[in-house]
């Protein structure tokens, strides 16, 4: 008998026995559902290691194979997470804190369309509208700041950039962190938020002081969710951004790093043999990246918490 | 009071406020202050304010020498747009810093900057409903709702056999993410506090969160195989690689809302004699409610216009199969990226299809949004919120 | 209490199996419902009846569903599902007995296809010719019509010796043409594709001094710009100016095509040109009848043939364990390879119908199909 349904508990109920398995249940269920996508990763994967290089796109190795390919993965996704961020928390202040109560209320709709709209969707509009209309402002990166190695050029003339794939990847981040910021935002002990006002707090005093640190928990994981989707996100990144494997800071040049997941969906299809274990092998090195990730989000928290308390 | 608050601006962040969850003291019924009517600026009534119009003055003027700018300088409406904005972000606080106080000013700047990520969130969101609409209203009639793709070659021609895919497939995976999504994150929340367990539990969430969609596509194809042969495809295995996709979504937007219920809730119902699980069921959820249900569409919005996994389990066909058990199944987002990819000669139909599709996929999602709210709305509490 | 919380739990149940029930009640607008299918085939008089799933290229996507649709039409118990998965993907299914059939833009390789008598009962698959599309070089240049550019000049072009539009060695192919000095963005694709390796392929057998690449379904260079799948390759060109790259002829739209060098002539690609390059195209030594594997000849001199083709092929069992497949498959490629097949996908998908001696060796070779 663990110690978890000890707690609190006066005597133990049928009920609460068989509520409380029922969860443990569906939680191991989710043990269970990972373990086996891990190994079916590593069994999958392990052949790449052996891999020859013609079927590798000509790296030497599985190391050179999937390194650029991290490479370019990350920073797509922390340019997306850092345009996004500030974007979502921008709107969800403005939901919760800003805007009227009538107003708030389709304005939260009206970002959660942006969630509803499928990633294939988002692809087309990138290849169709975003990449088109941002040419002229990366030939003007390149002239003006030319001299930041990450606007060096030379600029794409279709748009079809690691830039623009961020952005596109930022709007369909930003939903998901808006959503739940929003929520957590709108939970703030209202006393708390009257007792900042009270003291003569102005609004955005009132909102660092009881709003954000409330909410500092929730912040962190709606990011890691965003950034989930970032990572792994396939077809828009797939049909928006020239992709050639290259390791490049340069942000507006038409040779750009590709990325893991979208890799994978473009060298799929026509695959066979070792080739798809090397491809389900960066699969599995995109697994480790966000178990890493994760991992080093969840200690910043938990010791922002240790030094706060 | 307004003497030593304006020389030492950060004497209030001194006393953090009390932020653990067990000892809140919020009560659902306490009414809520009113938001966002401009009640923000609490300042002490002898200080100095700017007037009611300084906003807008402000406002006209940046629009007025951006404009002026962008005519000379012969930039486009955007870039006109971006430097009015800044101009006002800049005008406006240093406006407030001389008369009123710099934290009158810093709360100014805080709120411009704030309406404005929002009115560029606004940007992406209008521009893409624009192009679907735009491009896909003019497709969509009765025909093309209710008509599959069998034996349709160029023009006509429809989505209903994708239309009924997408909702079962969806609908499926619904059924298993979240009574097991819900069930966890209340494992975590009621149950596993502090125990080795719920930590690996929620630590290997947010990894679930890092499956790539093709690669949970690969697994459910490879578990499948494993008891139907290889080159099996069903709906089903569809399903199941969605909520592979969707479990981590829907237990940690439900974490997140379960542990914002006020512990005293939970003590209240305790000390009345309510068993444990009947307290979860009776009070805990449905005071999360609506926060679950965000979180529940969040996750089918998230997984309903998945592509790649799709293509790998649940296949291609152009006639309609309501069979979630066997053979191939068509679903709009993988209707869209072939009709889009492979148009066949000349382009414009299979294009145009794919437009239309993806019209009536966010149609879809919207209803379920609509429809999940309403559920909401009926079966919380009657909070002031 | 009780009768509250069994309305929360069935109030959402009744919604979701009422939203099941009216979705499975009715069937499509123009399809029979499925439990009608049976007799409906039965009443036509047509023999064929069941489900026959092939997979492989998605080049073929477009023409295999022009066939679909000619075959269900004349046979209406039958549903013929595609999966545009991929050549790579379509074979390995195959020879993994998932599929009855494959297409594929590149015929089978030694081990493959002798991999392939252990999912056909002892003998080798059959190969046939069914998608024979010239690919055009594709280019987006304001004020320049009819560009023509040798394989040597191409070469350059694509891998980025040559960068801008006025360079000597197009300006002396293009006597006339007002060539601006724009630089040149060459778009290839980013996703592995038989269309990528008959391009590479071309480059290197008829350049061999600038195009020292083999051919391969992934581009050789890490320069460029990369776009995924035909459409992707037609927008990128599209949305750009001074781009160039390659697709199916049948997808240029209003973009220039450019004409290239067959001999001392310079041969736009239509259909009767790819037909005729196919034609001068030898078999692969060494395949049985059945096997209708073919190199195309790239460095052929025939006046009007334009060897930058793709041919993609339909690859089945020359036996099936049970009749009802067999028959199938049968019937569905022998109506893929006639010339009613060939020229539904021809109006379809653009595709340059077989010749009639290719459709016919074709139709003879899939006639081979039998019961085991």
């Amino acid at each position: 008998m663990s110690a978890s349904t000890a707690v609190r508990k006066p005597r133990q109920r049928v009920g609460d026995r068989v509520f409380s398995n029922l969860t443990r249940l569906a939680g191991l269920a989710i043990l269970v559902a990972l373990a086996a996508v891990a190994i079916f990763l590593t069994l999958q994967g392990l052949p790449a290691f052996s891999a020859p290089s013609d079927k590798l796109g000509g790296a030497a190795n599985l190391a050179t194979y999937v390194l650029p390919l991290v490479f370019g993965t990350l920073l797509a996704a922390v340019l997306a997470l850092l345009i996004a961020t500030p974007l979502a928390l921008g709107v969800a202040l403005v939901i919760s804190h800003y805007a009227p109560p009538r107003l708030a209320r389709p304005l939260g709709y009206l970002v959660d369309l942006l969630a509803a709209v499928p990633s294939v969707v988002y692809g087309l509009w990138g290849l169709a509208f975003v990449s088109v209309r941002l040419t002229p402002a990366y030939a003007w990166l390149e002239q003006h700041l030319g001299w930041i190695p990450l606007f060096g050029g030379p600029a794409s003339t279709t748009g079809r950039t690691i830039l623009t794939a961020s952005i596109v990847l930022a709007i369909m981040v930003m939903p998901i962190i808006t959503a739940i910021t929003r929520e957590i935002f709108l939970q703030t002990p209202t006393l708390n938020e009257e007792a900042a006002l009270a003291l003569g707090a102005t609004r955005w005093e009132m909102i660092r002081l009881a709003v954000l640190p409330y909410a500092r928990s929730g912040i962190v994981s709606a990011v890691m969710l965003g950034l989930g989707r970032a990572l792994g996100e396939t077809m828009a990144v797939a049909m928006v951004l020239s992709a050639s494997g290259v390791v490049t800071f340069d942000l507006i040049s038409n040779t750009n790093p590709s990325t893991i997941a979208a890799n994978i969906a473009l060298k799929f299809p026509d695959s066979t043999g070792v080739a798809v274990n090397a491809l389900v092998a960066s699969g599995l090195v995109l697994f480790v990246i966000t178990f890493v990730v994760n991992f080093a989000a969840r200690w910043v928290v938990a010791r922002s918490e240790r030094t706060q308390a | 009071m307004t003497g030593p608050l304006k020389s030492t601006p950060r004497a209030t962040e001194a006393t953090p406020m009390p932020r653990t969850t067990s000892a809140q003291t919020r009560f659902p019924q306490a009414p809520r202050p009113e938001r966002g009517a401009g009640t923000g600026r609490h300042l002490s009534f002898g200080q100095p304010h700017l007037p009611w119009w300084a906003g807008w003055l402000v406002a006209a003027v940046s629009a007025a020498a951006a404009a002026l700018l962008s005519l000379t300088l012969g930039w486009n409406i955007a870039g006109g747009a971006v430097v009015a904005v800044v101009l006002f972000a800049i005008a406006l606080p240093t406006w407030s810093v001389l008369v009123e106080s710099s934290r009158a000013a810093k709360d100014r700047l805080v709120t411009t900057l704030v309406w404005a990520a929002f009115a560029i969130a606004l940007v992406p969101l209008v521009s893409l409903m624009y192009t679907v609409l735009a491009n896909g209203l003019g497709v969509i009639n009765g025909q093309f709702l209710t008509y599959s793709m069998r034996n349709v070659i160029g023009q006509g021609g429809g989505i209903y056999h994708a239309i009924i895919g997408t909702v079962l497939i969806t609908l499926a995976a619904t059924l298993i993410s979240v009574p097991v999504g819900l069930l966890s994150a209340i494992y975590l929340v009621e149950y596993g506090v502090r125990n080795r367990t719920a930590r690996t539990i929620t630590f290997l969430v947010d990894v679930m969160t890092g499956i790539p969609s093709i690669v949970a596509g690969l697994f459910a194809y490879a578990l499948f195989a494993l008891f139907f042969g290889q080159g099996v495809r069903m709906g089903f295995g569809g399903a199941v690689a969605l909520s592979l996709l969707m479990i981590p979504i829907v237990v940690r937007s439900c974490e997140e809302m379960l542990k914002l219920v006020p512990g005293d809730l939970r003590e209240a119902s305790y000390a009345l004699g309510v068993p444990k699980w009947r307290t979860i069921v009776k009070v805990v959820l449905p005071t999360a409610l609506p926060g679950i249900i965000t979180g529940v569409t969040l996750a089918i919005a998230r997984v309903i216009g998945e592509t790649a996994p799709l293509l790998v389990i649940a296949g291609s066909t152009d006639s309609v199969n309501t069979n979630l058990f066997a053979e191939r199944m068509m679903t709009l987002p993988v209707f869209i990226y072939y009709s889009f990819t492979q148009p066949g000669v000349p382009a414009q139909f299979g294009q145009d299809r794919a437009w239309g599709a993806a019209l009536v996929l966010i149609v879809i999602v919207m209803a379920l949004n609509l429809v999940a709210r309403a559920i909401g709305r009926t079966f919380s509490p009657k909070t002031a919120r | 209490m009780n009768r509250t919380s069994t309305r929360r739990v069935a109030v959402p149940a009744v919604a979701a199996l009422a939203l099941g029930l009216s979705l499975s009640a009715c069937g499509a607008g123009n399809e029979s419902s499925s439990s009608d299918q049976t007799n409906a085939a039965a009443s036509s008089g047509a023999t064929l009846s069941g489900t026959l799933n092939g997979a492989g290229s998605s080049a073929q996507e477009a023409a295999q569903g022009a066939w679909t649709a000619g075959f269900q039409s004349a046979n209406s118990g039958v549903t013929v599902n595609y999966d545009p998965s991929g050549s790579g993907a379509g074979v390995e299914q195959f020879l993994a007995g998932a599929v009855s059939f494959a297409g594929s833009d590149a015929y089978l390789d030694d081990t493959q296809l002798a991999s392939s008598k252990k999912v056909c009962g002892g003998k080798t698959a059959i190969e046939a010719p069914s998608y024979i599309s010239p690919i055009a070089l594709v280019y987006k240049l304001d004020g320049v019509k009819n560009l023509q550019l040798s394989p040597a000049t191409a070469a350059k072009i694509f891998d980025g010796t040559i960068t801008t539009w006025d360079d000597p060695a197009i300006k002396a192919e293009n006597k006339g043409a007002s060539l601006p000095s724009t630089t040149i963005t060459p778009v290839h694709r980013s996703d592995d594709s038989g269309t990528t390796k008959n391009v590479t392929d071309y480059l290197h057998q008829t350049a061999p001094k600038d195009w020292p690449a083999q051919a391969g379904e992934t581009w050789p260079f890490k320069s460029g710009e990369g776009a995924n799948g035909t459409s992707g390759v037609i927008q990128a060109v599209t949305n750009g100016t001074g781009t160039i790259g390659y697709a199916d002829a049948s997808q240029a739209g209003k973009l220039g095509v450019a004409a290239i060098k067959v001999g001392s002539s310079y041969v736009a690609p239509t259909a009767d040109a790819a037909a005729k390059a196919a034609d001068v195209s030898k078999k692969v030594a060494g395949r049985g009848p059945t096997d209708m594997a073919m190199n195309v000849n790239r460095t052929t001199t025939q006046a009007g043939a334009y060897p930058l083709v793709l041919v993609s092929y339909v690859i089945a069992c020359p036996t099936y364990k049970d009749a009802k497949t067999a028959d199938l498959v049968k019937g569905y490629l022998s109506y893929v390879v006639s010339s009613d097949g060939q020229a539904a996908a021809g109006k379809a998908a653009g595709s340059a119908p077989l010749s009639g001696s290719l459709s016919s060796s074709a139709s003879s070779a899939v006639k081979q199909i039998s019961v085991r």
